[in-house]
Parts: C-alpha cells; structure tokens; sequence
C-alpha cells in the first residue's frame, strides 16, 4: 500500500482528536450555551444538509490522500489541469442572442471589445423548438428570448467578422443542436477553417431536457441516437470541438437540489457514453470531449465541495465503469452559471452581490469557464450594462482577490473535505437508484426525477415564505414605497426586429432552389429510418441547400414522431 | 354548499421554465381548489378551449419567455370571442413593471410575481374568484 492510500489521519489520531472535542464540548462549549445558546437549534445547507458546528480530522474518516490527491491527477478531485488559473484564466463567456443575427453579432463585437474570451449564443425560443420564425407558434417569440436562426444565411451573418479559430463559441441549444452545429460547420467549411481547430460546444443534452428545462421534440430514444450521432460525428471531424455539455444547471433551477443536480447530471452522462459505445466507439476515443455545466448557487462551501465532489465521482464512474485508459476520459471539465432563480425583482442591485459570491464559489471549485447574471434578469433579459457589471465581477475575481494563485484553496479544509466526502456518498446512492428503476431513460419515463425538483422547489417556496430561508430584500430587510422601486432600466427588443426576420426567412425561401431543399430533406429522413446511420452528412448536405430548421426538424417528425410529456406536480 | 373554486393553470407559448406553475398548482391545490393543469407549450386556442370544457372559475397562466404582450392579450380576446370573458385571467411569471401595468388595464386580474408564497397565491386567487361571484350574483339579480 502506498503513502497516498493510507488514511490522513490513521485510527489512533482520530480517536484523540475526537476524544479532545468531546472535552472541549463539555468543557467550553457547555459553557459558553448556557450563557449565549447558538441562534437556531440546528444548522442545515441550502440541500437540507445538517452541518456540524466545528469539523475536525475526526469527520474525515478513513479519508486518504489519494481521494483528494493534487490537481490534474485522478480522481481530479482538486481540479482537471496541474495548474489550474495559473496557466489559464477561466473563460469569461458571457452569455447573449437577441432579435435578428446582426443585432447579435453587434453585442459579441461589444462583449469582445471588453474584454470577454469566449462567445456564447443564447437562441430565440422558436429556434430552440425547431420552428421557422413565420410558423405561427412562434409569434411574439421571434428574437425575444435569444436571436433567431432559421437558416444558413442567418448562421453566417451572427459570426460576421469573428474568428471563429481563434474564439471558442457555445451554443445554448438542444433539441435542435445537430442543426445549428451543421450551420455552423457549413459557415467554418466557407471561410476556408480548418475544422481541427475549431472550438466551443453545443449543448445538445437532450436527456436534461426532458427531466429539467422542457424544451423537445421527438420521443427520447430518436432524440438520443441524435445525440449519438453528433458525439460519434464530432470524434472524426472535429478534434477540438465538445459535441455536449453535460447539464445541471437546468436540473437546479427546476427545483433539484445539491445532489440531484450532480447525480441526475451524472446519470445523463452514463447514458451518453453508454449509447456511445454501443454505437462501437471506444470511450477514450471521445470522452475527453465530453464537457459539463452547472449552476454556482448561493451556499458557498457547499457548491465548492459539490463541483470537487462531481469531479471525483466522474473520474471514478469513467475508469471503473466504463474502463477508460486515457486521463482525458476521467478529467470532467465543466462550465459554471450562477443561480438565474436566486435573483430577486427588489433591490435588484443586491444581486451583483450575490452574483459575486456565486462566482467565487465556481472559482474555487475550479470552474473552466464561467457565466454571471445580468442584475436584472428577474426583470427581462440583461440589458448591455448588466451584462457588463456581471463580466466586470469575474475581472476582479480573476484579477484583484488573488484566489487565483493557489490551486484548490480549500482543499484541506475538514469541512470541505467532509462535505465532498457526504456528496459523493450520495450521488453515488442516487446512481445505484437510477440503476434499480432500469436506468437514465426508464427514470425519466417514470417521471422519478421530474417529481424529485418538484418536491424540492416546493419546499423551498414554503421555506422562504415561512422565512426560515432568508431572501434579503424579499422576506428580510425588506424596503417598502419608493425606496423598493430602485427601477431599473429593462431590454426593450426592437419591435420590428420580428417582422423583419420573417420578411427575411420568407425571402431566402423564394431565393433557393427547392428542388435541391426537398431531395436533400428526403435524403435525410431516409437515412432517420436506419438507426445505425448517422444523421450528420445528410444534416449538412440539407442546410448548405438553405433547408430551414423547421424544414428539417418537420422532416425527421414525419420519422420519429413527437414526444408527449405527462405532467407532474 | 359554497362550489369549490375551479381553476386551470396554463403553460403557454414555448418555454419549458415549468418550476413556477407547479408551485402554483401544487399551492393551489393546497388551498382546497379544483386544479387542471395543461402541461407545457399550449396555445391560447388550446387554453381556452380546455377552460371552456373543464368549466373553470379562473385561468392561470405562466410564461417567462417574455411574449407575454403578445398571447396574454391573445387569450382575453379568445375568451371574449368564446364566451367566458367572464372568468378571471391571472398570469405569473418575469415580466418589466410597465408592462404588468399594461396588461392589469386590459383586464389581467392579477399578476403574481416571483417569490409570491404559496399560501398567498391561494388566498389571493380565492379572494379574486369571492368577490367576483359575489359580483356576477348581484349582476344576476338585477
């Protein structure tokens, strides 16, 4: 047995530390309560979790090196790279899309200009459902939310003059991700790119869509081999590129807590690499690309110890139950967004404050890139000095608090070890529970993760109306009469903008030649109907023809069919 | 007896943030009412038929994709059209000030904002639906 995998603090140490706090509790403790009790009978995290008053090396148990080991390292609990910000600073991608693809384009030009190092695209909510911009669902919708793409051309006008080498470009888009990535590599392909050297991701995690943000299309196994096809696409021709970001954010926000945004993420992840490999992939061969998100709520210490914790479980998940080789297929690499459901409407300005602390925390749980929220997105969308304020909060981060100097700052600490240790304990149970239901999908269809947010989210609703979790300015410290409007200015979207991008779809529609439209779109559904083909050439060949994204998610319809949620609350 | 308060709680247009409506719908079951909810991505055509058929006091509807201004004012002229714009429409969800404003003066009942407790959303949704059949009862008297 090596050093590393003897406990930090053997049996003998522990038992004389713990022998010393129960000393210390009859002895100082004891008297100090009776003079002054502690402010609530017990103290619990943002999850539920109850925390002890003190943690000591008698919490970690048989806790060893090796499970906390250096960064870059297996089990990566410290952190996926050696070096962490030292080599690197997070990537500050600010998040944005609105109206038509110029409009856009206008707001990447801004954001680079101050500074932001990687782009990230927010889509209209017709674009991200798959409806062209003149379907009459889509009215009201068009470029509200995020900007419109309904074809190439539009593709090509949103990265007007952005190197597309040179910057790396997530795009926030699911059901209709294999599209939007075809557009994309078809406007890299014109520019003479070289493929190899883009960068980015597309989100394209389908299986959190059914179980937390709600944005579909077809049943979840067709939606899952497309998913299959863009991994499996993207490990031949796109070295660089992450074909999915692995998602809990969304799981929080719905309502999840600390756990299940972790462990629901991690069993999505289980159930890509296993439709992967059944596809005859080798897992080392595109696990290194496989990329996470998720959210930096506002209990500090328990999301630094849930991002180390995530870390750990990953690497353990990939090389015991997939057997990857490669340290690449173990090392989980993630994206962070704070908490958009911790803003509040009053005293909106309170939530530069809270973005802050959110940010921190994903910082010292090693963060790769990093999204802030607009202070007044309870509100609408950010407005461009929001968004600034927000990317200005992650400059003096990086550059002014110095945490970026010592990798994995609160590794260590008892109680951040404990913690990780706890978290970890309990993803895992909620790994062998999805294993006992029949696995990721046969869960989802029983609606057991859907009911689980909306039990927490719940709770938490009455917890903050009952006070016991405190909101400043919501249910504490709260301002009435002029002092509470503290207005702020809202985004107002150019009400023509809509208007014009139908004009503009209607017009590319009537310019092509639709002969060539329907043979690819029939090429496609062709291929849609043999599961073991891949849907990304003839998705390719379909939009460098200016097949529409309705064109073609109403093509695949006519294949897979359409899926059907039963709600539950 | 008093008839329990019916009342359907709607997700219209295309965004899938389905936290809130449930909260609602879960405290307004609380509350001792009789709550349908339609599930995600309705229409204001589909909304106001199942309101029409479920026979409800009340619609409550949630959006965050910000096209409120378009399908709330789209389902009130639905409701006039078909016959029931004498129930109460309700909405949820993040919307600027002005245009909570805008949309009480054409008829919105009540908007309830983020952070509204469940107990609240219950007794605010009663007392509308009280006073209202209290209203339509002396109208029918006269």
């Amino acid at each position: 047995m090596t050093t590393g995998q003897l406990p930090l603090f053997d049996d003998d140490r522990r038992a004389a530390i713990a022998a010393e706090e129960a000393a210390w509790e009859a002895e100082e403790l004891a008297a100090f309560l009776a003079r002054q009790p502690e402010q609530r009978p017990g103290y619990v995290t943002r999850s539920r979790r109850p925390v002890r008053r003190v943690y000591t090396p008698a919490d970690l148990g048989g806790t060893t090196f090796d499970d906390i080991g250096l960064p870059g390292r297996y089990p990566f609990t410290r952190g996926p790279y050696p070096t962490m910000y030292r080599g690197r600073t997070w990537t500050m991608r600010q998040i944005a899309g609105f109206g038509q693809a110029h409009e856009t384009n206008a707001r990447f030009r801004y954001l680079i200009e101050q500074g932001q190092t990687g782009l990230s695209v927010d889509f209209d909510m017709p674009t991200l459902m798959g409806l062209d911009s003149d379907d009459p669902r889509s009215l009201g919708e068009v470029g509200r939310e995020g900007v419109a793409v309904d074809v190439i051309d539009d593709m090509r006008e949103l990265f007007d003059g952005v190197d597309l080498e040179a910057i790396s470009v997530s795009m926030t888009i699911n059901p209709t991700a294999w599209i939007l990535l075809a557009m994309y590599v078809a406007v890299a392909e014109e520019r003479g790119c070289d493929l190899d050297r883009l960068s980015g991701t597309i989100q394209n995690d389908i299986l959190k869509e059914y179980i937390a943000q709600k944005e579909w299309i077809y049943p979840i196994r067709p939606s899952l081999r497309i998913v299959r096809d863009t991994i499996v696409w993207s490990a031949r021709h796109l070295a660089r590129y992450n074909p999915i970001n692995i998602s809990g954010y969304h799981i929080s926000e719905a309502g999840g807590d600390t756990v299940a945004e972790a462990a629901f993420t991690l069993a999505n992840a289980v159930a890509y690499v296993e439709e992967v490999t059944a596809a005859g992939l080798d897992v080392d061969d595109f696990a290194p690309r496989l990329s996470f998100f998720f959210v930096s709520q506002a209990d500090f210490f328990e999301e630094v110890a849930k991002f180390r914790a995530v870390r750990r479980a990953y690497a353990r998940i990939m090389k015991e139950r997939f057997g990857a080789r490669k340290p690449e297929s173990m090392r989980l690499r993630f994206h962070a967004q704070t908490a958009a459901a911790s803003l509040t409407r009053p005293q909106p300005m309170n939530n530069i404050v809270r973005t802050a602390f959110q940010a921190l925390a994903a910082v010292l749980g090693g963060a790769q890139s990093l999204h802030t929220n607009g202070l007044d997105e309870a509100y609408s969308i950010p407005t461009e000095f929001a968004m600034k304020m927000a990317l200005r909060t992650q400059q003096i981060i990086a550059h002014e608090t110095n945490v970026t100097n010592v990798v994995d700052p609160l590794g260590g600490s008892w109680y951040v070890e404990t913690l990780t240790n706890e978290l970890e304990a309990e993803i895992f149970r909620v790994l062998e529970k999805v294993d006992s239901l029949g696995g990721t999908v046969a869960a989802i269809e029983q609606g057991w993760f859907q009911r689980a947010e909306a039990d927490f989210a719940y709770d938490v609703a009455l917890r903050r109306a009952s006070g016991e979790d405190v909101v400043v300015g919501v249910n504490r410290f709260v301002e009435t009469g002029a002092d509470a409007a503290q207005a702020v200015e809202t985004h107002r979207l150019d009400p023509e903008s809509e208007r014009r991008q139908v004009a503009r779809l209607r017009a590319v529609r009537a310019g092509r030649d639709a002969t060539v439209v329907e043979r690819t779109l029939k090429e496609l559904a062709e291929v849609a109907r043999d599961p073991a083909e891949n849907l990304m050439p003839a998705t390719l060949a379909a939009v460098k023809a200016q097949a529409t994204m309705g064109e073609i998610v109403g093509a695949l319809r006519d294949v897979f069919g359409t899926y059907v949620e039963t709600p539950v609350f | 007896m008093e008839q329990p308060i019916r009342i359907l709680v709607a997700k219209v247009g295309l965004d899938g943030h389905d936290r809130g409506v449930k909260v609602v719908a879960r405290a307004l079951r609380d509350a001792g009412m009789e709550v349908i909810y339609t599930g995600l991505h309705r229409t204001p055509e589909e909304v106001v038929a199942t309101a029409i058929q479920e026979d409800v006091d009340a619609i409550g509807v949630s959006l965050l994709s910000g096209a409120h201004m378009t399908l709330l004012p789209r389902i009130l002229e639905l409701m006039e059209e078909q016959g029931i714009g004498d129930r109460l429409l309700i909405a949820g969800g993040v919307m600027p000030d002005e245009d909570v404003a805008a949309l009480k003066q054409i008829g919105v009942a009540e908007i309830l904002g983020q952070d509204t407790p469940p107990a609240a959303i219950g007794t605010t949704v009663a007392a509308l639906v009280n006073r209202h059949r209290a209203r339509a009862a002396v109208g029918g008297a006269s």
